[in-house]
């Protein structure tokens, strides 16, 4: 049975309270950084601990800390990113709903490292239940002592607040996110200057998302220096991943980081095979936006050793054969799955989330969303993958935020993995529809439907 | 589009009025606009939808310009700038809810209802749209019913029925 460090406590009944919660030995990193660490020291935990953000980017989390500026009477923020909307990522919801203090006590600890006094939990709008489930847990931890004035005696002050989102993928991205705690649409900022510097209200701001916030509990409980010993290289500790599409147990898992990618897809520990006896075709490793890989490239490198659940063995042989670990959302498809289809599906996703500010994106995300539609259903060209092609091209590294790299880098994967199947569906425009008898109509109700 | 065909006149009671105070309340002085997203979350609750005379009345409120929150009302997709159903079912649409037959539940759905995508049903209860991504990919297909934004997991023809079944009931 693999270690877990987030999850330990999970199938506890009432974990979800504080009560229950503190039993199990919650809250002890808040006892120990108050009364036994400098914030400072804290810092140096969290680098030595090797965490990389667990929202996407993977930028090392103790090296974000200390990039904050520091000036005096200017108040310093943490802003918690859990607008999780990456198609394929559902880990922070898991987590907000099943261990919401298991965030609160990061947050906490978090704060008190940067020096912040008031912090804030974005979460996005359509995660009701999960912002009513944290509002709960912050009042008990109020009432516990550990939160307001003077927590547990230390003379040091903290006040958290959940602000909800209300449905906009690019407020994941963390100048989004602040523009849109400040009350306005969410449009990413040109960096420099970063958070750190100007963040939220113009102050020094850390982001980090829910898991990375998470997991700064277990690295002060145990030290820095033993949450680096799990895991491989610079893929340090545990990582929660979100397993979907056709699998027998889809459902968010802790690993430990290094894991074999087939033993995460096949062992019943995990998600236990491909569903219903089928075979796998391809996986996409680390949500929507990241390159799908074909069954044998997502289990074998470049250089035909096991692929690992690793940052480094996900990206290897970059984005010729490799893929990224993202959010670590896993989503798998089938034999029977139409790639078309599915790039389709996820640059209507882009077009729709793009914020409409850098011309490339707002354009070009809506041009491949059109052209994948088309050969989608029955209308295609051959000269259109290569129309593909060229639109991803112009669109990736163009942009303000990564959304526009977000919309290329499926389309660039599914040509150069699938360019075969883009091709069938142009060649046989009345089979493909066929095959999608029933679904074509939601697609375009321009386009009829083959009868 | 902004496109609005109701001139409804709305009043915030005093119940609502102490939450936005709440809200205000979570931010520094002179930043009370970051409380603008949940306060239009609470009025649309209540009304049902965002009236442009409930968004005159937030921007009076927040002592912000109204056109700063139709541009934010217009942004964001969970607000609602027509009036719908009683009960809104928004169906992810979404990637890896489509591969277990998220598609096969919006057909289903138009088909027992009887109206299109973004229409209300004939009795006033029931409108219902496809969604982006609603973050729970290995529970899907799923569908969210707000203002509480319930979730239901797992659906098949025959569960979209139950619920459907249910909210009427629960109507009459």
């Amino acid at each position: 049975m693999a270690r877990k460090l987030l999850l330990t406590h999970i199938d506890v009944p009432g974990i979800q309270t504080f009560d229950v919660y503190r039993q199990n030995g919650g809250y002890r990193s808040v006892e120990k950084a108050l009364k036994t660490m400098s914030p400072d020291d804290v810092v140096e935990e969290v680098k030595k601990s090797g965490l990389r953000g667990r929202g996407g980017a993977g930028f090392p989390t103790g090296m974000k800390w200390s990039f904050l500026a520091k000036p005096e009477g200017v108040p310093r923020y943490l802003v918690c990113n859990g607008d999780e909307s990456e198609p394929g990522t559902f880990k922070d919801r898991f987590l907000m709903t099943h261990i919401p203090h298991a965030l609160l006590e990061g947050m906490i600890v978090s704060s008190y490292a940067l020096g912040a006094h008031t912090s804030y939990i974005y979460v996005r709008g359509e995660m009701m239940p999960q912002i009513r489930i944290l509002e709960r847990a912050i009042q008990e931890a109020k009432a516990a002592g550990f939160l307001g004035k003077n927590i547990l005696g230390s003379g040091y002050d903290l006040e958290i607040y959940v602000q909800p989102g209300a449905g906009a993928y690019i407020c994941g991205e963390e100048t989004a996110l602040l523009e849109s705690l400040e009350g306005k649409r969410g449009n990413p900022r040109i960096k420099p200057p970063f958070p750190a510097i100007a963040g939220l209200y113009g102050c020094p701001t850390v982001v980090n998302n829910v898991e990375s916030i998470a997991a700064t509990v277990p690295i002060i409980n145990d030290g820095g220096e033993e949450y680096a010993k799990i895991g491989i290289e610079r893929s340090t500790g545990t990582k929660l991943i979100s397993a979907s599409g056709n699998l027998v147990k889809p459902g968010v898992y802790e690993i430990e980081l290094g894991l074999p990618v087939e033993e995460f897809i096949y062992s019943d520990e995990y998600c236990g095979g491909i569903a219903n006896g089928k075979k796998m075709k391809a996986v996409v490793a680390g949500g929507s936006s990241v390159p799908i890989l074909p069954a044998n490239l997502i289990l074998k490198t470049a250089n035909g050793n096991n692929r690992l659940m690793t940052y480094e063995s996900l990206a290897d042989g970059g984005f010729q054969t490799g893929s990224s670990m993202g959010s670590g959302g896993f989503i798998v498809f089938d034999e029977d799955q139409c790639i078309v289809r599915n790039t389709w599906n996820f640059s209507r996703f882009y077009h729709h989330e793009s914020c409409g500010q850098c011309s490339p994106c707002r354009e070009g995300t809506g041009w491949m969303e059109k052209v994948l539609h088309k050969i989608e259903n029955g209308h295609g060209d051959l000269s259109d993958i290569e129309l593909l092609w060229d639109i991803q091209r112009r669109i990736e590294g163009n942009t303000i935020c990564p959304l526009g790299d977000a919309a290329a880098w499926p389309v660039a994967a599914a040509i150069r993995h699938f360019r075969d199947e883009f091709e069938w569906h142009i060649k046989h425009p009345a089979d493909a529809l066929i095959r999608n008898y029933g679904l074509a109509h939601y697609a375009d109700p321009l386009v009829p439907v083959v009868s | 589009m902004l496109s609005v065909k109701n001139n409804e006149v709305v009043e915030f009671s005093s119940t609502l009025l102490n939450q936005f105070a709440d809200i205000v309340g979570r931010f520094p002085e002179g930043r009370q606009k970051s409380a603008l997203l949940p306060i239009l979350h609470l009025v649309q609750a209540e009304f049902g939808w965002l009236s442009p005379d409930a968004m005159n009345k937030v921007a009076y409120y927040l002592s912000i310009e109204p056109i700063e929150v139709f541009e934010v009302a217009t942004f964001y997709t969970m607000y609602l700038l027509q009036p719908q159903g009683k009960y809104v079912l928004e169906v992810c649409r979404t990637g890896p809810c489509c591969l277990v037959g998220a598609e096969g539940i919006m057909a289903h759905l138009e088909h027992k209802l009887g109206v299109k995508e973004g229409e209300v049903t004939p009795d006033g209860l029931f409108s219902w749209r496809g969604v982006e991504c609603l973050a729970a990919c290995g529970y899907g297909p799923v569908l969210q019913i707000g203002p509480a934004y319930t979730f239901y997991e797992n659906l098949t023809a025959d569960s979209v029925d139950q619920l459907i079944d249910d909210l009427s009931s629960k109507t009459i």
